[in-house]
């Protein structure tokens, strides 16, 4: 056990695999916060359409939220890596390719999230806006959506996290986030136990750190109940 | 856009073998990691439910730190990091006998053991506090309280999540393809790289693994019926995948 190969290696490590701030275009955080915001976006417009009454929104949102749930990630990490060149006529860049695939797959969960926090929002309230005059489009932005992003919060923080460790899996395709790193560095130095163990223990830090972040909003909100 | 489809590259030449046997290694390594991983979860999920100390916090460290790290990770971890460990016999019989596929299933069974612990852990403490009472008032100790009455029912309780879980854990075993295992998505991965048909290869890879998902959920669904304690489940979930 020498986990000197650690410390001469830490830079590169943190700046370059967790943080992106390399001569590569990588980094775990470069890949997961991008793909948190816009996947968090597109979950909001899916999980407003499995909830919508048109059959023609409905089913194509059931849709794709069932097909992507059933579909593990590394199948649809290389459905992109092997169909954006075909589709679009040149090959993209691995941080391109993975942004996509995040975005797309993890949209399907934060869609369920977003379906299950709208219906948690008691009934009466909607009733109670549109008696007041707001149109549909209005009860929702204003009445609906704001009380049902407080009621989700705990369940995204909770996917925030799986989709932090599910970043891992771009380095399939050459993208150098913190596992790829670890393996480049492995590579040469051959200290697959001290590696290994090291970046376990970042991705342990990041992940834990904000599930007790989340367990300390669901105390609050259980506090003070609005 | 222009591609040519060339749907007979499925049938033609090997593979369709590939694909079935892909479609056994990852129902063999799917398997052999639910066992190991629900047997890991049942215990270490009803340890963190009891009231002896140290018994608890080493089963919420056992959860806590292998919940929170990337599957990959541990495969790498397990394959790459462990064996060089072990003394030499050990891994030479690994190296002559798959150790990529079970070091597979460590991976897979390891993590998700801690996974379906938490499904275990909520299954117990949906039941009312009162039955266990109960049961040690009749002169059960605290084990005979949970092998016969807590665990038996929380199993029948937990069967949605838990088959939830499973589908994960399904999901989760191309991860295995990083290590070498010739599972479903490794060998869609050979059919592309054989034929240069990468949409054919894709499509079928994908549909077996809906179809598998689907009709593993939908027996599920037919025995969590049966196995309804009547009464205590008000709220049927559905559409769970």
């Amino acid at each position: 056990m020498d986990f000197a190969v650690v410390i001469n290696n830490v830079g590169f490590l943190i700046f370059q695999g967790f943080l992106g701030l390399g001569n590569f275009t990588g980094g775990t955080l470069r890949l997961a916060v991008p793909a948190i915001i816009f996947g968090f976006i597109l979950g909001i417009f899916i999980g407003m359409g499995r909830l919508a009454r048109s059959r023609w929104i409905y089913l194509p949102a059931t849709l794709y939220v069932e097909f992507f749930r059933g579909v593990p990630l590394v199948m649809v990490i290389f459905w992109f890596w092997f169909i954006i060149p075909v589709v679009v006529g040149k090959s993209l860049p691995e941080y391109s390719v993975a942004l996509a695939a995040f975005v797309i797959f993890e949209a399907a969960y934060f869609g369920e999230i977003v379906r299950a926090g709208i219906q948690s929002v008691p009934r009466g309230q909607a009733e109670a806006a549109t008696a007041t005059g707001l149109t549909r489009a209005q009860t929702m932005r204003h009445v609906i959506l704001p009380q049902a992003l407080r009621n989700m919060i705990p369940s995204l923080v909770t996917q925030c996290i799986v989709l932090l460790k599910d970043t891992s899996l771009a380095s399939i395709i050459g993208y150098v986030d913190l596992t790829k790193a670890a393996q480049i560095v492995n590579n040469r130095e051959i200290r697959p136990f001290e590696l290994y163990l090291f970046i376990a223990v970042i991705y342990w830090l990041c992940s834990y750190g904000m599930s007790r972040y989340a367990r300390h909003i669901e105390r609050r909100l259980a506090v003070n109940p609005a | 856009m222009t591609y040519n489809f060339d749907w007979s590259v499925l049938w033609r030449g090997q593979s369709g073998l590939w694909l079935l046997q892909g479609l056994v290694t990852t129902i063999e390594i799917s398997v052999v990691a639910w066992v190991v991983a629900f047997t890991l979860g049942i215990f270490s999920g009803a340890v963190r439910t009891v009231s002896i100390t140290p018994l608890r916090w080493l089963a919420s460290f056992y959860v806590e730190f292998f919940r929170n790290v990337p599957l990959l990770v541990w495969m790498f971890f397990w394959y790459f990091a462990v064996p060089p460990l072990l003394p030499q016999p050990l891994q030479d019989w690994l190296f002559d006998h798959g150790a990529e596929f079970w070091a597979g299933v460590v991976a897979l069974g390891v993590y998700h053991g801690a996974r379906f612990s938490e499904v275990m852990r909520s299954g117990i403490q949906s039941i009312p506090k009162t039955l266990f009472e109960a049961a040690v008032s009749t002169g059960l100790t605290m084990a005979q309280a949970y092998r016969l009455i807590i665990i038996p029912i929380a199993l029948r309780l937990i069967i949605p999540p838990a088959t939830n879980e499973s589908l994960n854990l399904i999901k989760n075993s191309s991860v295995a393809l990083t290590i070498g295992v010739a599972e479903l998505t490794f060998q869609t991965r050979q059919i592309e790289t054989y034929t240069a048909k990468a949409f054919e290869a894709l499509t079928a890879g994908t549909l077996i693994y809906l179809v598998l998902c689907l009709a593993i959920a939908t027996t599920m669904s037919q025995l969590e019926k049966r196995f309804a304690i009547p009464g205590m489940i008000t709220k049927r979930q559905t559409g769970e995948f």
